[in-house]
């Protein structure tokens, strides 16, 4: 026998195992060629060392077309002693997963693809997208890319499109599903499109979800915790089922490419992709239309898998999580480690992503009077200080940090807390507090602070405040704070279960009219399950740029890259720092007001009125008048 | 903290009805220029407790030219109000403290900025 490693001829490179056999068995009988999958490389062994020679003379620098490559590639050849074969057994599938192949006719199939006509969205059954990697469309709830749920109380009108009723009732009959899936999203996948991993989300959907495959066969990677990961090939017309472990635990996704690595012998077979290396060839991939069936679920989920859990996670870290606070002792606990600390501690970064005034707050303070007096009550950064240069602008702050950046900027401030602002009562012609009453965690505590904005003003003198709205979308506009999102819908969909990481974006943009927009990247925590009302009392974790679940919440604050400690003065100074590690993720407490919150707020104090009440990107504001 | 800042301070302990002014002590003042605007100064006056302005500005070696009382026609002494431009915004005490004049509690300035925080168990 003889052995002959041919390079630049593999699957990794674009190389098929027909198109080199043909080559190779030009100078001889083949006994074996092994194919590493995603290598450039490949070895064939021959009944004899003269076939071997031979090849070896005749390959060095040959060129060869593919079907991958625009160019050809140039094969270079050389001996080898011995060729080791790898095991070859198949992974078996995970648990709970099953390919049925057949499931629909070839006729059926037809009838499914005509239905789908991606050209109009003529009805409004159905919303269509075109996601960055493939199409998409929706029928019986809309699948929301944001949040990686439904809308559950907003179903489609026209539900599941009638043709679907045979593929529903075969699966049910089969015993596949046990409820009639309610929500149908077709994806049309062209080759080199694809899905990220994704677990589709506990608390949105029941066990058992189908998919099937029309058009094209594809191979879709199943991944484990463990990162261990089975490669399924899903036939032309088959039925992917999904239940127990492979639909709670393992996540699924489709490489974006325009050829899968399958199985020479069986191309076409349902299962698993062995990783038999004389057997492994390259399948072109065609235009994939599936149609993927899920029962919406309206109760908490209760797999047995609450580590990955929507639902369950809050029970997991509820510990650590803090409660809606219920006495004042509490409260001012919760503002000190959720609130103060937090500010303290990122008031560098977070200084960095606040420069240009909104709009609406410089007109306020520009129509003032010259020679007006007026405090900024949680003036930040100082960002207003400086608008009016002929009224005496005050500012105050509870982060001393912050105050510091004020002060080194050369304005006049001090550091204070809202509930108690060492100014003498009626002094003020007027007041400005913006994005800080919603960080006090009772409503009594909400209204001391506008009290003491109040006890402040002049008779006539006025206040203008500004609190982050439960609303981000209002009169069906979105707030920046949802549109200045910088992730593909799909992206979102990779509905991780690791911890929330610190992300490298540049903040270095203008500002912009809502709190926290250039900061905040999504994290991929596991978004709490708003059905669950058992654990109501505790806090969630808000996903950054999505709609809010509660009016009580934690918002994550991801510091920039490159943000060190400074020894010196206990803060976070911003500079580049080679080799940065991942950076602390801080949780700030809000309480986002709803509509028509902050008027009834104001009008317990009889000391005021209000003149002005109106809804600013994403903020509920209000100018109110001392009587 | 310029005297102007000073003046318009007051004591936040819970509790004491003497709260104005706070006693100033300084341990660096520096006097910075700033752009003189009789009209500003003119509608700041108004604001300010005079006899509070005047002894602070004792208290750190800047109120010798002013008057124990204020003149009812200030507004048209050019003169007087640039004394009261360079006293309520010039003069900045740098370092120092506030005290409140019934607790006697004292709130630190550094680099210019009092930190007027209580502490939980004075709320």
């Amino acid at each position: 026998m003889g052995h002959v490693i041919v390079t630049n001829g593999g699957l990794g490179n674009g190389v098929s195992r027909e198109q080199l056999l043909e080559v190779l068995q030009v100078f001889g009988t083949v006994e074996a060629l092994l194919m590493p999958p995603s290598k450039p490389y490949a070895f064939v062994t021959y009944g004899t060392v003269q076939e071997a020679r031979e090849a070896y003379n005749s390959l060095n620098g040959r060129e060869l077309g593919t079907d991958c490559n625009t160019l050809p590639v140039t094969l270079y050849s050389n001996f080898v002693e011995k060729v080791l074969g790898e095991d070859i057994a198949s992974p078996s599938l995970p648990s709970g997963l099953l390919v049925v192949e057949e499931f629909v006719s070839p006729t059926y199939e037809q009838k499914l693809l005509e239905f789908v006509d991606w050209s109009t969205d003529l009805t409004n059954k159905s919303t269509q997208k075109s996601l960055k990697h493939r199409r998409v469309k929706h029928y019986g709830y809309e699948f929301r890319y944001d949040n990686n749920n439904v809308d559950k109380d907003k179903p489609l009108p026209g539900g599941l499109p009638e043709i679907c009723t045979e593929v529903l009732e075969k699966s049910i009959e089969k015993g596949y599903v046990k409820f009639r899936p309610d929500q149908l999203t077709i994806n049309q996948y062209e080759p080199g499109q694809g899905i990220p991993p994704h677990i589709d989300t506990h608390s949105a959907f029941e066990n058992g979800i189908i998919c099937l495959s029309l058009g094209t066969e594809t191979v879709m990677d199943f991944k484990d915790r463990s990162g261990h990961s089975v490669a399924v090939m899903l036939p032309r017309r088959s039925l992917l089922v999904m239940t127990d472990e492979s639909r709670y635990l393992w996540s699924h996704g489709i490489t974006p490419r325009k050829f899968d690595v399958v199985q020479s012998s069986e191309t076409l077979k349902p299962g698993s992709i062995s990783r038999d290396i004389s057997d492994l060839t390259l399948n072109k991939r065609g235009t994939r239309t599936s149609f993927t069936f899920r029962k919406v679920r309206m109760t908490p989920c209760d797999c047995a898998y609450p580590e990955v859990c929507d639902s369950q996670i809050g029970d997991q870290c509820k510990e650590s999580l803090p409660a809606v606070p219920t006495s004042e002792g509490d409260a001012s606990k919760l503002e000190c480690e959720y609130v103060h600390k937090v500010y303290n501690e990122i008031a560098d970064h977070f200084s960095s992503t606040r420069h240009s005034p909104w709009p609406k707050v410089n007109e306020f303070l520009k129509a003032l009077p010259d020679g007006a007096l007026v405090a900024d009550i949680g003036c930040g950064n100082g960002k207003y200080l400086g608008v009016n240069k002929d009224a005496f602008m005050l500012g105050c702050d509870r982060s001393k940090n912050l105050v510091d950046i004020c002060g080194e900027r050369k304005f006049e401030v001090f550091v204070c807390d809202a509930l108690f602002v060492p100014l003498r009562s009626g002094v003020c012609d007027a007041c400005i507090s913006i994005a800080v009453i919603h960080h006090f965690s009772t409503q009594d505590r909400r209204l001391a602070a506008i009290k003491e904005i109040a006890r402040l003003l002049r008779p006539g003198g006025k206040a203008l405040l500004y609190i982050w709205a439960m609303e981000q979308e209002y009169h069906k506009v979105k707030s920046k704070y949802l549109k200045e999102s910088k992730v593909t819908p799909e992206e979102t969909q990779s509905h991780g279960t690791e911890m929330p990481t610190p992300t490298n974006s540049s903040h270095k943009s203008k500002d912009s009219n809502e709190m926290d927009a250039r900061c905040f990247e999504p994290s991929t925590w596991v978004t709490k399950d708003p059905t669950v009302k058992l654990n109501h009392a505790k806090l969630s974790v808000h996903k950054n740029r999505t709609a809010f679940d509660s009016q009580d919440l934690l918002v994550p604050w991801h510091l920039k890259d490159g943000c060190k400690r400074d020894q010196k003065n206990d803060r976070l100074s911003c500079q580049p720092l080679a080799g940065s590690r991942a950076l602390p993720t801080f949780h700030r407490y809000y309480h986002v007001f709803s509509e028509g919150e902050l008027e009834k707020l104001c009008k317990n104090l009889s000391s005021i009125r209000i003149v002005h009440s109106y809804y600013d990107q994403g903020n509920w504001c209000v100018i109110i008048e001392k009587c | 903290m310029k005297l102007l800042t000073h003046n318009l301070l007051s004591s936040h302990v819970p509790g004491i009805s003497r709260r104005f002014p706070l006693l100033l002590q300084a341990t660096e003042v520096k006097v910075s220029k700033v752009d003189f605007n009789q009209e500003f100064i003119s509608r700041m006056i108004p604001k300010v407790e005079w006899s509070a302005l005047v002894e602070a500005a004792t208290s750190i070696g800047h109120g010798d030219d002013l008057p124990k009382e204020l003149s009812p026609e200030y507004e048209s002494n050019t003169e007087l109000l640039q004394k009261v431009h360079h006293v309520l915004l010039e003069v900045e005490v740098v370092e120092g403290a506030l005290q409140c004049p019934e607790s006697g509690r004292e709130f630190p300035i550094t680099k210019g900025i009092p930190n007027m925080l209580l502490n939980e168990d004075e709320v």
